[in-house]
């Protein structure tokens, strides 16, 4: 159990990275220095882009650093008793089912224990759902529906053993780029692995690809089921398996033989091709992620991939079986605490009264939930319909990530008392809340997580409290104990939470379920500290040399009743008509530097410069149908609303979808949320939002003027387009509108500020074209604007560098480097800051390799997350060249 | 035995067209050369370095009497022409008559002096030659002397600046709005007025002269229409200048503003020419040196049988004003089918204007930077279309030929 503690080194601090569900661990100095943890078993020392720059995203700036009721600064005190009397007031006139809570994937375990103890055991209802809906909940049910239990049965050392690695729905390069370098280091070992990525989109995960399958938007089904009835046509199955340890293989083979392959929208050659080679390779892992879960049909996907896994026994084993990778840091934890409105924690069930009286009685609690909760999408609908009263949302932004975003917001406005806890004063649902708690962050809080290959990691403070932020687990506490629960709330701290709840796991394995971690139930204060990463079941008591973790099924053992896997008959969706006003298929998802809502990623200059902006990745000769230009903007419309995004034609989606990402809010990108788009549909079983299956119709924007900004300090603007970003001199926007401002300068002042500033203006009237300076008194630039009547043409990155210099304002105007001076063009590498320009220039000297580029230039050097564009890149430089 | 080739001037253009003659054509003429000026040919256009000290005089001397002397040129310098004789072909000067048989009329241009009461005082000097310019600077050696200079042109401005430099309180006053009206707008007159009074000028714009006032027979102050006075030593004016034509007049040669020539800068009247300032030619006069160039090397070749015919190309100034960089060239009068493309730095001093017509440069005003000055002229004098490169036009040739920004990288915030 010995680990490194912040004792042991001397200002390095070992946590856990707050992104993505690889759950890297993560050394990080007092200094602001952050490495990748090299005896961190889910990273070995590597760090994605993102996590790399987690130095630059714990500034204050924009932190919410005491309470806000009203809008007005609070004292804590006053502030959890107006929580907790607005509470116990719902509950005492309106019942416990009139209050809600709407949590996190980002919170710590132990926060998520300790807000579903409140909700579940004290308050008495299940209405407390997660962000984690969004992400894992089809996941979760396929789990269930198959194993009994939510088991990730594999481990991320599948991964380096497997002979086929199946990519579906996910964008590993970009998503879990940690995952994904490991992987491309496993077939850099052994050349002779195969990958095979199952996209829509051609994704930078094609790179590392042998073979790229366009699937139809929820084709996975038809082409799982295809796979099933190859799998039993051939006789390919593991009988043996089959028979001591899965029911329904026939039934879930007859549906698959029923089943359109042609539904999955891929050739049956393709089809023959794939099928061949899964079957044929014994040990395959099929990683899925958000493309399988966030659709009307998500549990139907993953059950239909688990089939294949099932029938075959190619589970559980090393390099076989499914494995889902989750999006969020803590979402395997929230899983285990029972952080879903549907279930109970140690993966007990709220329907089964035996599991609701155990924990009851464990909790010594004075009433317990009776049925599931609220899921999502219902939650936010009780909250418009007038019958949640009051309303507690934690370290989420449901105004901006859930579908039909323009709703939710009306609905958070409906509810007559709303706390919002979060670590920033500003997102789009904090500005809606009566009151605003803040929290302490990553770096500043204490506690546990759990990653995608069930591993518990450690996330450490390595800085102060900010302000009066408290931890949530504390908030949560508080309001409890002034609710009339002091005694049950009374913990000392994290680990005074973990423990209870680690013991308690016996609870799960008193009723046959697999989460165990009773061995942690008696960690000291010392003990919790010093947690190395553990992968779960951890059983009670802790021996010695008993290795914990391990994989799940490899006989059988499965946590339905009779010990027995289900497979399950799959119906592979049809696939309706496109509605002739919403021809397109809208899919949402991630980008390579930024993660959900950009509450921290937007403050990080690096990570805000590889794609500045919202944007519509349509393809060519859709743009040309809709006159659509390059660079230009595009207006997609839905019946739940509508977005403004620039228009990235690119052949990499296939004609008749259009991809935009998730990340943009109202603080960055007033129109360019993608959520607003999309409807309220779900998952019948799950309950998980389809966020990546919009119906839209797309039109060109038809922008008068477009305009670029960089500028020193905030920018603050309203048009018809804004989109803001932060660069290492400040901020930069992109605008855009109809009708030409008729003072440019003036436009520049409001928008900056700068209203004594000196000017420098460029004009052309006759071309729309204007340029602005606006420099201090000692000839330092502080803000520079170009507009013209079509995507005007500056070099962004050279422009930002002006910023806070002295260069001579006409020069700066010039938009762009002259002949003396390169332009390194847009940034492609953003750990090393390396612009495309600079790469191109090496590809022409003579680096013809990823590697060469790396060493001449460090591009793809330290995190690597570049290296599927470097390669992209190459290839496109490399056959110019040859074709000259 | 070579043909005899009287020349009347040995100003700038003159001096070209010798040279010419002398280095390329040796022996193809008997050349006699007759000044005025008690001196050879000297760069004129750099008597206000002069002026300001920063040059001597010996240092824009082009051609002395020694250079011509030594070119087989016969110099009548410091010696007035009084007459031509066309019948006979003689000119006659102070010294006597000579025969030609080809004249050329080089006579320059004079400066104009306004009609003002007082014009005659000592100390009101126009600003034309050496002479002027030695006044001007005698004038400045009395302590604390005042000087005011009429005309806020070029020629103004840089006596204005000369005198300056050397010690004088120095008021210009112009007629018009704001200085140098012919080649500036309001935009960059401002700062030009700015960085003039910046150096202790003080400039009156929209100001109308009514008399020169003096005591003793010397200057000793302007009278204003609005009836301020302003005390001086020393009135300069520099308000234009005029063919000087009287000559030709007087041998009957046509003359109209100037003595009418043709492209081959032929007279009305046979084996006589006219060159330079004193010429009219297409009904346009020239103050500009280059043109004058033109015009030598145009009737150096034509003299000595070859073909050649002077068009007038576009034009560009550029004011000699330590610090204050001023350039302009071709037609930047605003116009229906004109279109402009704008700097404007107060700040930084800097002031540029393009005009652009059917996407050709024809115009180019710029202030404060004027380091890109002869690339615009090149562009205005080729009149290359020059829409592809209109973007990054005003930033001058370190921009051109670029590529044009890609859409992913240059035109928006995505990389592509």
């Amino acid at each position: 159990m010995a680990g490194k503690t912040s004792q042991n080194r001397a200002k390095i601090t070992c946590t856990t990275c707050p992104y993505c569900g690889v759950g890297c661990g993560v050394l990080a100095g007092q200094d602001g220095s952050i490495k990748g943890d090299p005896d961190h078993p889910a990273n070995f020392g590597r760090l994605c882009s993102k996590g790399s720059a987690l130095g630059e995203t714990v500034d204050l700036e924009g932190r919410l650093l005491h309470p806000v009721v009203h809008g007005k600064q609070a004292d804590w005190d006053s502030t959890l008793d107006l929580v907790a009397g607005q509470f116990s007031r719902a509950i005492r006139e309106h019942g416990p089912d009139s209050v809600a809570f709407y949590v996190s994937g980002q919170l710590l375990t132990e926060d998520y224990y300790v807000a579903n103890k409140l909700m579940k055991g004290y308050i008495g209802s299940a209405n407390i759902d997660t962000n984690s809906r969004l992400c894992m909940a089809s996941s979760v049910a396929g789990h269930k529906r198959a194993f009994g239990t939510d088991t990730v049965p594999g481990t991320y050392e599948d991964l380096d053993e497997a002979d086929l690695v199946v990519l579906t729905g996910s964008n590993l390069a970009w998503c879990h780029p940690v995952l994904y370098q490991r992987l491309v280091a496993a077939k850099q070992a052994r050349p002779e692995m195969r990958v095979v990525n199952i996209d829509p989109r051609r994704t930078a995960t094609c790179d590392i690809a042998d073979l790229h399958l366009a699937i139809a938007p929820d084709g996975d089904a038809a082409l799982f089921n295809a796979l099933l009835a190859e799998i039993a046509r051939r006789g390919a199955q593991d009988e043996a398996y089959v028979d001591a340890h899965v029911n329904g293989f026939e039934a879930a083979v007859e549906a698959a033989r029923a089943s359109d392959p042609a539904l999955s929208g891929l050739s049956q050659d393709e089809i023959t091709a794939f099928c061949e080679m899964w079957i044929d390779t014994p040990k395959v892992v099929t990683v899925y992620s958000q493309g399988v879960n966030q659709s009307v049909c998500g549990t139907d996907k993953v059950n239909a991939i688990l089939n294949c896994h099932l029938a075959t026994g190619r589970i559980g084993r090393a390099g076989m079986g499914p494995f889902s990778v989750t999006g969020q840091p803590n979402a395997m934890g929230g899983r285990e605490v029972g952080g879903l409105a549907n279930m109970l924690g140690w993966h007990l069930d709220i329907e089964n009264a035996d599991h609701r009286a155990a924990v009851q009685q464990a909790w010594d609690s004075p009433t317990m939930c009776t049925q599931a909760g609220l899921k999502a999408v219902d939650l936010f609908d009780a909250c418009a319909s007038g019958k949640i009263k009051a309303l507690w949302i934690i370290s989420t932004n449901p105004a901006v990530s859930l579908p039909d975003a323009g709703k939710v917001a009306e609905a958070i406005k409906t509810v007559p008392f709303t706390v919002v806890t979060d670590i920033m004063a500003r997102t789009d649902t904090g500005d809606l809340a009566d009151v605003l708690l803040p929290a302490t962050g990553w770096g500043e809080k204490s506690g546990t997580v759990t990653n995608s290959e069930r591993r518990i990691s450690r996330q450490r403070p390595f800085m102060q409290a900010p302000g009066s932020a408290r931890p949530d687990w504390k908030i949560l506490c508080d309001v409890a104990a002034r609710m009339g629960w002091a005694d049950a709330f009374d913990y000392a701290g994290p680990a005074d939470v973990f423990r209870e709840y680690a013991a308690l796991s016996a609870l799960g394995t008193q009723f046959g379920r697999d989460f165990d971690i009773s061995g942690l139930g008696d960690l000291s204060e010392a003990e919790y500290d010093a947690l190395a990463p553990v992968q779960w079941p951890v059983k009670w008591p802790v021996r010695k040399g008993e290795p914990s973790g391990g994989r799940f099924f490899a006989k059988g053992g499965f946590y339905h009743a009779d010990g027995r896997a289900k497979m399950l008959p799959i119906t592979a969706p049809q696939v309706a008509a496109a509605p002739a006003d919403y021809p397109f298929v809208l899919n949402s998802g991630r980008v390579r530097d930024h993660w959900h809502t950009m509450t921290r990623t937007g403050k990080s200059a690096r990570l805000s410069q590889h794609l500045a902006e919202p944007f519509a990745q349509i393809h060519p000769e859709d743009a040309f149908a809709l006159g659509v230009r390059e660079a230009g903007l595009v207006t997609l419309t839905s019946p739940y609303g509508t977005a403004t995004l620039r228009a990235l034609i690119t052949s990499k989606v296939a004609r008749g979808e259009i991809f935009v990402p998730m990340h943009w809010t109202a603080q960055f990108a007033p129109s360019g949320l993608v959520n607003p788009l999309i409807g309220p549909a779900v998952d019948p079983v799950s309950g998980q939002p389809a966020t990546k299956g919009g119906a839209v119709r797309a039109e060109a924007f038809g922008a008068g003027w477009y305009a670029f900004i960089a500028a020193r300090g905030a920018i603050d603007c309203k048009r018809p387009y804004v989109a803001k970003a932060r660069t290492t001199t400040g901020w930069q926007a992109e605008i855009a509108g109809f009708k030409t401002p008729k003072d440019w300068e003036q436009e520049l002042r409001d928008i900056t500020g700068l209203s004594a500033a000196d000017a420098t203006v460029i004009e052309d009237s006759a071309s729309g074209i204007a340029r602005i300076a606006l420099t201090d008194a000692d000839g330092t630039i502080a803000a520079l604007l170009f507009a013209a009547p079509d995507p005007v043409a500056v070099a962004r990155a050279f422009a930002v560098s002006l910023i806070g210099t002295q260069t001579p304002a006409f020069e700066a105007l010039a938009g762009r480097p002259g002949a003396d001076r390169p332009d390194p063009g847009a940034v492609v590498c953003s750990c090393f800051n390396v612009g495309v320009n600079t790469l191109k220039s090496a590809i022409a000297e003579g680096a013809n390799t990823v590697d060469a580029l790396g060493a001449k230039t460090c591009a793809g050097t330290n995190c690597g997350s570049c290296k599927p564009e470097l390669a992209a890149l190459l290839a496109n430089q490399l056959s110019k060249v040859a074709a000259e | 035995m070579a043909q005899r080739l009287v020349i009347i001037g040995a100003g700038m253009a003159a001096g070209r067209l010798v040279e010419r003659l002398s280095l390329d054509h040796a022996g193809a003429y008997d050349i006699t050369l007759f000044n005025a000026e008690p001196r050879g040919t000297y760069n004129r256009i750099m008597l206000s370095p002069v002026l300001s000290g920063e040059k001597s005089y010996a240092e824009i001397v082009t051609h002395d009497e020694a250079w011509y002397s030594a070119h087989g040129v016969t110099c009548r310098f410091g010696e007035q022409v009084t007459g031509i004789d066309v019948g006979a072909k003689t000119v006659t000067g102070a010294n006597g008559a000579v025969p030609y048989d080809r004249l050329v009329i080089a006579t320059g241009s004079s400066p104009f002096i306004i009609p003002l009461p007082g014009r005659d005082l000592e100390g009101v000097i126009a600003y034309r030659d050496l002479e002027d310019t030695h006044a001007m600077i005698a004038a400045a050696e009395k302590p604390q002397a005042k000087a005011v200079v009429i005309g806020g042109g070029l020629l103004g401005l840089e006596a204005a600046a000369g005198l300056a430099a050397r010690g004088m309180q120095v008021t210009v006053v112009h007629l018009m709005g704001h200085l140098m009206e012919r080649q500036l707008d309001e935009a960059a007159g401002f700062l030009l007025r700015k960085a003039l009074t910046d150096r202790g000028i003080k400039v009156i714009c929209g100001a109308n002269s009514r008399e020169i006032l003096g005591e003793n027979g010397h200057v000793r102050a302007l009278a204003l229409e609005d009836g301020r006075e302003l005390p001086c030593d020393l009135l300069v004016m520099a308000v234009g200048i005029r063919p000087n034509t009287g000559l030709a007049v007087k041998a009957g040669i046509e003359v109209a503003r100037g003595i009418v020539v043709d492209d081959q800068m032929r007279t009305n009247l046979p084996d006589v020419y006219g060159l330079g300032e004193c010429v009219e030619h297409g009904g346009a006069l020239f103050g500009l040196v280059a043109p004058l160039y033109d015009q030598a090397e145009v009737l150096a070749t034509h003299l000595t049988g070859g073909q050649a015919a002077f068009a007038p190309k576009e034009v560009s100034t550029k004011l000699k004003v330590t610090g204050c960089d001023l350039f302009s060239a071709g037609d930047f009068a605003a116009g229906e089918a004109r279109e402009e493309i704008t700097l404007r730095d107060p700040k930084g001093g800097n002031y540029k204007r393009l005009v652009l017509e059917q996407n050709r440069l024809v115009g180019a005003v710029m202030y404060g930077d004027t380091n890109d000055s002869n690339w615009f002229f090149t562009l205005i004098q080729s009149g290359a279309d020059v829409s592809a490169m209109r973007e990054q036009l005003l930033f001058g040739p370190a921009h051109e030929g670029a590529p044009p920004l890609e859409p992913y990288g240059g035109r928006c915030s995505l990389t592509g």
